[in-house]
C-alpha cells in the first residue's frame, strides 16, 4: 500500500536501532511510555520491542479507551440495553469489556439488542431507520473519537432524530498524566505522544509535561518506523540534555491542533467535575459529559441508570503497573485472580494492556533468554 | 529471571495446561466462534460426554473422525452453514455445504464418496431462493465428484431461523497414501498454504454491507480434494499433517496444532500470500487475515526433505498457484506461534477468545 509500506521498511529499522544504540549511556536503565493504545498494538503487531536494545523498556501507558472504562459505567451501558425497545450501540472492542457481573457481550446473548458499529453516524443511521425504537450510543474515547461524536449529535439536532442518545464516556488525556506525573514513586524518562489525540488537541497541551515534570515528549506517528524514530528522538533529548515536546508525526498533526474539531467539542460536551478510571481511580476534570445545551441527547438523564460505583478489588495494582513500579508478575493479584478470561484490572482487559501480554507472551521471553 | 516471576509463569503454564471445563452460563456468539470460547465448548462438554475414556475418534479433535468398517477404512464429518447473507460474491451457502464438508474429509486424507443433505427453512422462504440454493448444492456435489444420496428438510415458523441453513454429513474413503494426523507434525516439518488467505471472511463481511466498503473481492470456496491428492502423490507419508483453515483462519489451526502436538510454529510473516484487496481491506477494519475465515484454503506440514516437491505439486492445481512455504516447526517454546514479522520483530499470535472484534483505536 502506498504510503504506508514506506513507513514499515525493515531496513530502515535497522538503521534506527543501530542510532538508538549509539544514544545509550553504557548501564543505564531507559523507561518510555507510550501513552497510545495505538502505539502499544503497533509495538506487538510489528515486534518492534526485539528490535530495541535490552535496556530500553517501552511501559504501556493508560490510553487504551476501551480499558479504562470502569465496571460501573459497564454496568450502566447494560441497563440502558436492557431497556424494553432499546437498540445499544458502540465500538467493537467494547464489547468484551467486564462489568461487575457481566459483558455487553453476554447482555446481547441474554436477549438485549446490542449492535457493533464503526462510527456514531452508523449509530444514527440505525436511529433513522428504527423511528419506534430508542437508539443509544454507547461513547467511548479520547479527543480523538469526541469529535465524531459531537458531529453525529449535531447532525441529529439538524435532522430532528428524537429517537437517539448517546452515553458519554469521553475522556481527556491530559489528566491521567498528570496524575501519573504527580505521583512520587514515577519511574519513566521520556514519553511518546499520542499522535491521534494530537490531531485534534495539537501539541501544546503537552508542553507541561517537559516544563513542571522534566520529561521530554515526542508526538508520534503510528507505523513501526514512526515508533522507532520517536524513541530515538526521545533518548537523544536525555543524551544531549534538552527536554521538550518534539513533534515526529508533523505529516499528520499541526502544533495548534484542529481547531474546528475543537470548536464543536466545546459546543457539544463540557468537563465532568470528576470521572472514575478502571485502576487509577478519580481523576478530577478528566473526562466529558454533554452541554447543556445537548441535555436531550444524553442517555444517562433518559434512561434510569444504576450509577452505582463498583470499586475495583483492592488488590489490583494497575496504577503501580502503569507507573511502571512493579512489573505484572508482581503484581499480587497477577495470573491467579486476574487472568484475561476473567480480568480486573485495565492492564489485563485489553488484549494489548501490560498485563495481558506479559500473561501470554512472558514464556516467549523466557525461551529467548535460554537461548 | 528471579524466582517469584519464574513461578507465577508456572501458575500461567499449569493453568493453560488443564483440561478447559465449560462453565458458562450461557451460550454466547463467542462460543462458535471457532476460538477458546469453542474449544472450552467442545473439551469441557462435549468430549467428556461422548468419549468417556478419550480413546476414541472424537477425542483426536480432527476435521472429520476415521473409523473401520468391515476392513474398509472410512471417514466421516458433518457440518452446518448458518451463514448470512445466503449468496456472496463467489458462492452461496449451498455451494460452502458442499465444499465445507468434503474438505473436511480431504484433509483428513479421505477420497470424498458421498453426502446427506438436510434442510432447515423458515415459513415463507422465497421458493426461488431455496431452487438457486438446491442447484448450487448439486452443481457443487457435481464438481467434487461426490454422490447426495440422504436428505431431510424441516420448515420452522417465521422468524425461528434466518431464511434457510444447511446441514451435509460426507463420507469418505481414507486414502491409501495418507498418513496424516496431528502426532505425525515434527520439529523440521515445513508449513504450507495453498493459496492467498482471508479471501471468504473478507468477501461475506463486506457483502454484509455493515462496512460501506466496496471492493471486489471474491470467497475462495471450492473443493481441496485435488490439492489433497497432489500433496500425497508428491510426498506421501512425508505429507504429516494437513487442516481446513475455515473458522478462526490459518491462525486458529496452527495454535490448535501446536497446542495438541506440543510443538512451536514459527511463521514468517512476509512468506504469507494475502492479495492486495484482501490486506487493504483487513487494514481498514483493523482485522488481521490470518484470524479470518477462508472456505478452500489447507495448511500442510510436510518433512523438510519433501518440501519443495509438494510445494511444486500444489502450485500445479488450479486455484493453488499461489501457494507458498509459511514457516516452519521447532521445539521451543511448545504451544505456541510466533510470528517472525516483516519488520524484524516477533509477535506471539494467539488463539481468538471469540469472533475477532475490529479495534477503534
Amino acid at each position: 500500500m502506498k504510503f504506508v509500506d514506506e513507513f514499515r521498511n525493515a531496513q530502515l529499522g535497522q538503521v534506527l536501532a543501530g542510532e538508538i544504540l549509539a544514544e545509550l549511556e553504557p548501564g543505564r536503565q531507559y523507561k518510555v511510555m507510550e501513552v497510545c493504545g495505538g502505539h502499544t498494538h503497533s509495538i506487538y503487531k510489528y515486534g518492534i520491542d526485539d528490535l530495541l536494545p535490552a535496556n530500553v523498556e517501552l511501559v504501556h501507558g493508560p490510553g487504551c479507551p476501551v480499558c479504562v472504562i470502569p465496571m460501573g459505567r459497564v454496568d450502566d451501558g447494560i441497563a440502558v440495553a436492557r431497556h424494553e425497545g432499546v437498540i445499544f450501540t458502540c465500538f467493537g472492542d467494547m464489547l468484551r469489556v467486564p462489568g461487575s457481573e457481566y459483558t455487553l457481550l453476554d447482555a446481547k446473548a441474554q436477549g438485549a439488542d446490542v449492535r457493533m458499529v464503526y462510527s456514531p453516524l452508523d449509530a444514527l443511521r440505525i436511529a433513522r431507520e428504527n423511528p419506534d425504537r430508542e437508539v443509544v450510543f454507547f461513547a467511548i474515547g479520547f479527543e480523538t473519537t469526541a469529535p465524531s461524536t459531537a458531529l453525529t449529535l449535531k447532525r441529529a439536532r439538524a435532522e430532528g432524530i428524537c429517537n437517539f442518545s448517546c452515553v458519554c464516556n469521553h475522556v481527556t488525556i491530559v489528566p491521567p498524566l498528570r496524575a501519573l506525573l504527580e505521583s512520587p514513586d514515577l519511574r519513566l524518562d521520556g514519553f511518546i505522544g499520542p499522535g491521534h489525540v494530537c490531531t485534534v488537541v495539537g501539541a501544546r497541551p503537552f508542553e507541561f509535561i517537559p516544563a513542571d515534570y522534566g520529561r521530554p515528549v515526542v508526538i508520534s506517528g503510528f507505523e513501526p518506523l514512526d515508533v522507532l524514530q520517536s524513541i530515538l528522538m526521545i533518548l537523544r533529548q536525555l543524551s544531549q540534555g534538552r527536554c521538550e515536546v518534539e513533534n515526529q508525526y508533523t505529516r499528520v498533526v499541526p502544533y495548534e491542533g484542529n481547531l474546528r474539531a475543537l470548536e464543536v467539542m466545546a459546543e457539544v460536551f463540557e468537563l465532568r467535575p470528576h470521572f472514575e478510571w478502571r485502576g487509577l481511580g478519580f481523576i478530577s476534570q478528566s473526562a466529558l459529559k454533554l452541554s447543556e445545551a445537548y441535555r436531550e441527547f444524553d442517555a444517562e438523564e433518559r434512561f434510569s441508570v444504576p450509577g452505582v460505583r463498583v470499586a475495583d478489588p483492592k488488590a489490583c495494582q494497575c496504577g503501580e503497573v502503569l507507573k511502571g513500579v512493579i512489573k505484572p508478575w508482581e503484581c499480587k493479584v497477577f495470573g491467579t485472580a486476574c487472568t484475561p478470561e476473567h480480568a480486573i484490572g485495565t492492564c489485563m482487559v485489553s488484549p494489548e494492556g501490560a498485563c495481558a501480554a506479559y500473561y501470554n507472551y512472558g514464556r516467549l521471553t523466557r525461551a529467548q533468554e535460554a537461548v | 529471571m528471579s524466582g517469584r516471576e519464574e513461578r507465577v509463569l508456572q501458575i500461567i503454564e499449569t493453568a493453560r495446561s488443564k483440561r478447559p471445563r465449560f462453565r458458562d452460563q450461557q451460550v454466547t456468539l463467542a462460543h462458535g466462534a471457532g476460538g477458546k470460547a469453542s474449544q472450552t465448548l467442545i473439551e469441557g462438554l462435549f468430549v467428556p460426554a461422548f468419549d468417556e475414556s478419550h480413546a476414541g475418534a472424537l477425542s483426536a479433535l480432527g476435521d472429520a473422525g476415521a473409523i473401520t468398517v468391515d476392513g474398509a477404512r472410512l471417514a466421516l464429518s458433518t457440518d452446518s452453514f448458518v451463514v448470512k447473507p445466503l449468496r456472496f460474491p463467489g458462492g452461496s451457502i449451498g455451494e460452502l455445504a458442499v465444499n465445507g464438508t468434503v474438505n473436511d474429509l480431504a484433509v483428513s486424507g479421505a477420497r470424498p464418496v458421498a453426502l446427506s443433505v438436510s434442510l432447515i427453512l423458515e415459513e415463507g422462504l422465497d421458493a426461488d431462493v431455496l431452487r438457486a440454493e438446491v442447484e448450487a448444492i448439486a452443481a457443487a456435489a457435481r464438481a467434487a465428484g461426490v454422490e447426495i444420496i440422504a436428505g431431510d428438510t424441516k420448515v420452522v415458523e417465521r422468524g425461528a431461523a434466518d431464511q434457510m441453513y444447511v446441514c451435509t454429513t460426507g463420507i469418505g474413503a481414507i486414502d491409501p497414501r495418507a498418513a496424516v494426523a496431528p502426532d505425525a507434525i515434527a520439529v523440521g516439518d515445513q508449513v504450507l498454504v495453498s493459496g492467498p488467505i482471508g479471501e471468504h471472511g473478507t468477501a461475506i463481511m463486506l457483502a454484509r454491507g455493515e462496512f460501506e466498503l466496496d471492493a471486489a473481492i471474491e470467497s475462495d470456496t471450492r473443493p481441496l480434494w485435488p490439492a489433497v491428492d497432489a500433496l500425497l502423490d508428491a510426498a506421501g507419508e512425508e505429507l504429516h499433517c494437513m487442516r481446513d483453515a475455515t473458522r478462526g483462519g490459518v491462525a486458529s489451526v496452527l495454535n490448535e496444532l501446536a497446542r495438541s502436538s506440543a510443538v512451536s510454529i514459527a511463521v514468517h510473516e512476509a512468506d504469507v500470500p494475502v492479495s492486495p484487496i484482501v490486506a487493504a481491506a483487513a487494514e481498514l477494519l483493523g482485522i488481521d487475515p490470518m484470524y479470518v475465515a477462508n472456505e478452500g484454503r489447507l495448511v500442510a506440514f510436510v518433512s523438510p526433505q519433501a518440501a519443495e516437491d509438494a510445494l511444486r505439486a500444489l502450485k500445479a492445481v488450479p486455484g493453488c498457484e499461489r501457494a507458498a512455504v509459511i514457516g516452519d516447526v521447532r521445539r521451543e517454546p511448545p504451544g505456541m506461534v510466533v510470528v517472525e514479522t516483516s519488520f524484524g520483530g516477533r509477535r506471539v499470535m494467539d488463539q481468538l477468545v471469540g469472533d475477532p472484534l475490529p479495534r477503534i483505536c
